[in-house]
């Protein structure tokens, strides 16, 4: 027993060092291709992620794509691709920030209120999704895409002046009002020019524990997973599969919503024009590599967050940052390919056991051909 | 977990080293040659319009005056917290003054400019932050854009103009004001169509022809024979557009007539509403260098040129009727007889 899991660690282990390896690789080969060092660059991310200023920088994306990775995660589990995690994390951020802005409440109150509201959000713009599914048999892949495009024309529509937006006098920007210091949420100060680990960050984390708990160690986790692996297998021993597939949408678009957290309860306090976006499209990434699993995750998003921030200052050098993008890009092909690769390997492998097993008990070959 | 969480509490304890205190620091005063920066608004480098006409100015700086200068690029949904790093990085390196191009730096130049209070900080496009060591460098470009809507309601036959903006931001909205008001003021009758690309944070608008050519397009089948597009990139479909169906296009930020990727549609261009951003970084620059830095409001309109519109075309400066009523109009606005929304 203790030797299958060894086995099943290693080749779950296989897929995200083979797609790393080979992103990193070619990226190598495309600086050597247009004539620049190869190392250098890489060199200087490594000496960048040891200052303290750009390691506060990672903890707290990391935190923001761990949240969003699972809420990508968990649709994964159910054998569901929800793409439209960037919308629901935006719309959910833009309305949480305004009702934010419009009440005072104390402190602790205020700040679930926000974080509420965000979650009931996105849970309901994904839920859109979930119900077109069960409802009508709509792919949420085709969905959710479109009800991204929408979440953009309905935020861009709400935060105009003339609605619920606010234009700061002498500012080009919109925004949706500053929430008072009630609702911020506090985080820990690294010191002076070193920043402040936003509180929220340590809330993701701890809901990947409630990730794990729910999935493995509960019976709605196991109906869930047993949903995402068979159907119709699933709906046979009484699991509701409509309902599932309902529920982990509300889930998921509850994660993506609370994905927007860190930064507005810790550092913008107000959602404007220029709130970060696309967090939702590199949790897909991010949670396929690390196999939708709250540990692999974990790094995954750490990884992710180490290239966006370390490489912020290649260009100062005279290196393109765009190394990095062009790496994330190619982990996402990789990552494919390899896990494709190293789960025929697996059953190959397991066959070729059972088989040898098999043989060296003396069974019966035929069985063995009708096992295979 | 307990590993992640561990290998969080090492990364974060393991360096108490900050980047900010590898260079000494106060370079920004010892620093024997002047070092200037900029760093840009997303986009970056090449998008043909805000971006790269600020680095006309460096470049300007560079050659005229002997500076050396710095930029740097910004992510694609990047926060503050990325620009607070970028803008210390860029003054701890010694670079004075530190230019953030467009209005989304401004909370995080409000940061950092209390840490470096001996560097100047040019913030293009707002005014809402302040400080002693900020310059705001600011366009009346609604004034420009005025002008466009004269000469556009002056040269339409059809009694129909258009106007294109990239994304539906406050900033273009202020084109739109400006352009609105000119045509109605010249020609009561004139009908104005107004038609955005993109939305918020989707900032395709500004970058993708495509977008410009089928709005143009549209509005030319509405009857529209001027069409001025305010879409930086984008607005070089627009102009394709109304070239090619033989109408006239109206340029914005630079003398599009002039530019070598449109030299095919130019006798098409009317003119161009230029907004002076290459000027606007030169001149914070040479004011650090000459040491007496630029602070507060530093606006360019069109009494100072910072603003205006173009008169390469030779076909337009024939119109005499056209120019004299912009030149008309332009008088009025720098005496203050007509005062521009800055708001539809």
């Amino acid at each position: 027993m203790m030797k299958l899991d060894k086995d099943k660690l290693i080749i779950g282990a296989a897929g995200p060092v083979l797609a790393l390896l080979t992103s990193f690789v070619l990226t190598v080969l495309v600086l050597l291709a247009t004539g620049l060092d190869p190392i250098e660059p890489i060199r200087l991310m490594i000496e960048n992620a040891g200052y303290s200023d750009i390691q506060v920088l990672i903890v707290n994306q990391t935190g923001i794509y761990y949240l969003a990775a699972l809420a990508v995660a968990i649709g994964f589990r159910m054998n569901l691709f929800n793409i439209g995690v960037d919308g629901q994390y935006r719309l959910a951020a833009m309305v949480a920030a305004l009702v934010g802005a419009s009440v005072e409440l104390p402190g602790p109150l205020h700040i679930l209120l926000i974080v509420l509201v965000a979650m009931l959000t996105g849970a309901f713009w994904a839920g859109i999704a979930g119900i077109l599914k069960t409802a009508r048999g709509v792919s949420e892949v085709v969905s959710t895409i479109m009800l991204n495009a929408i979440a953009t024309s309905l935020v861009a529509w709400l935060i105009l002046p003339k609605n619920f937006g606010v234009q700061p006098a002498g500012s080009n920007n919109l925004t949706t009002g500053e929430i008072s210091e009630s609702g911020w949420f506090p985080g820990i100060d690294m010191g002076e020019g070193n920043g402040v680990i936003y509180g929220f960050t340590f809330v993701a984390f701890a809901l990947g524990v409630v990730y794990w708990f729910v999935l493995n160690r509960t019976r709605f986790g196991f109906d869930l997973r047993a949903t995402g692996a068979s159907e119709s297998a699933a709906q046979a021993s009484g699991v509701d599969a409509k309902k599932m597939i309902l529920t982990s949408m509300l889930i998921s678009g509850a994660l993506a919503g609370l994905s927007g957290m860190p930064t507005l309860l810790g550092e913008s306090h107000t959602y404007s024009l220029d709130f970060p976006t696309g967090v939702g499209f590199t949790a897909i990434t991010i949670a396929l590599l690390g196999r939708n699993h709250p540990v692999g995750i974990f790094f995954a998003a750490l990884l992710f967050a180490f290239l966006d921030k370390a490489s912020s200052t290649l260009d100062t050098f005279g290196y393109p940052k765009e190394i990095t993008v062009i790496m994330q890009g190619i982990i996402v092909i990789a990552v494919v390919v390899s896990y494709e690769l190293v789960r025929r390997y697996g059953i190959r492998r397991q066959q070729q056991k059972v088989g040898e097993e098999l043989a060296a008990g003396g069974a019966l070959k035929t069985d063995k051909e009708v096992a295979a | 977990m307990g590993i992640a969480s561990a290998a969080l509490a090492l990364s974060v304890t393991a360096c108490g080293k900050s980047s900010t205190d590898s260079g000494s620091s106060s370079t920004a005063s010892d620093s024997k040659a002047t070092k200037a920066a900029i760093a840009y608004d997303i986009g970056g480098r090449g998008d043909q319009s805000f971006n790269d006409a600020a680095y006309a100015g460096l470049k300007k700086a560079e050659d005229e005056l002997g500076v050396k200068g710095a930029e740097a690029e910004p992510s694609s949904g990047e926060g503050d917290a990325d620009k607070v790093a970028r803008l210390t990085a860029l003054a701890r390196a010694g670079n004075n003054p530190v230019i953030g191009v467009g209005f989304a730096y401004a909370p995080a130049i409000e940061k950092v400019a209390k840490a470096y209070p001996k560097t100047t900080f040019g913030l293009i496009d707002d005014t809402s932050v302040t400080a002693p060591n900020i310059a705001n460098l600011v366009f009346n470009e609604e004034q420009g854009s005025y002008l466009a809507g004269v000469a556009a309601a002056k040269a339409s036959k059809t009694g129909t103009v258009g106007f294109i903006g990239g994304v539906e931001v406050p900033l273009i909205k202020k084109f739109e004001a400006g352009f609105a008001q000119g045509v109605k003021d010249t020609n009561p009758k004139a009908k104005v169509l107004v038609q955005y690309l993109t939305q918020p944070p989707n900032f395709d608008g500004f970058s993708k022809p495509d977008l410009g050519k089928a709005a143009a397009q549209g509005q030319l089948d509405k009857g529209a024979d001027v069409i001025y597009a305010a879409a930086g990139l984008a607005g070089s479909g627009s102009i394709e557009a109304a070239a090619t169906a033989g109408k006239w296009a109206i340029g914005v930020d630079s003398d599009q007539y002039n530019q070598a990727g449109l030299a095919s549609y130019k006798d098409h261009i009317l003119t161009s509403v230029t907004k002076d951003v290459s000027d606007s970084v030169f001149n914070v620059i040479k004011s650090v260098k000459d040491g007496k830095p630029q602070s507060g409001e530093v606006r360019y309109g069109l009494a100072t040129d910072g603003v205006g519109l173009a008169d390469s075309n030779p076909a337009y400066v024939k119109m005499t009727d056209v120019t004299a009523a912009v030149a008309k109009a332009k008088q009025d606005i720098i005496d203050g007889k007509i005062t521009v929304k800055t708001a539809p």
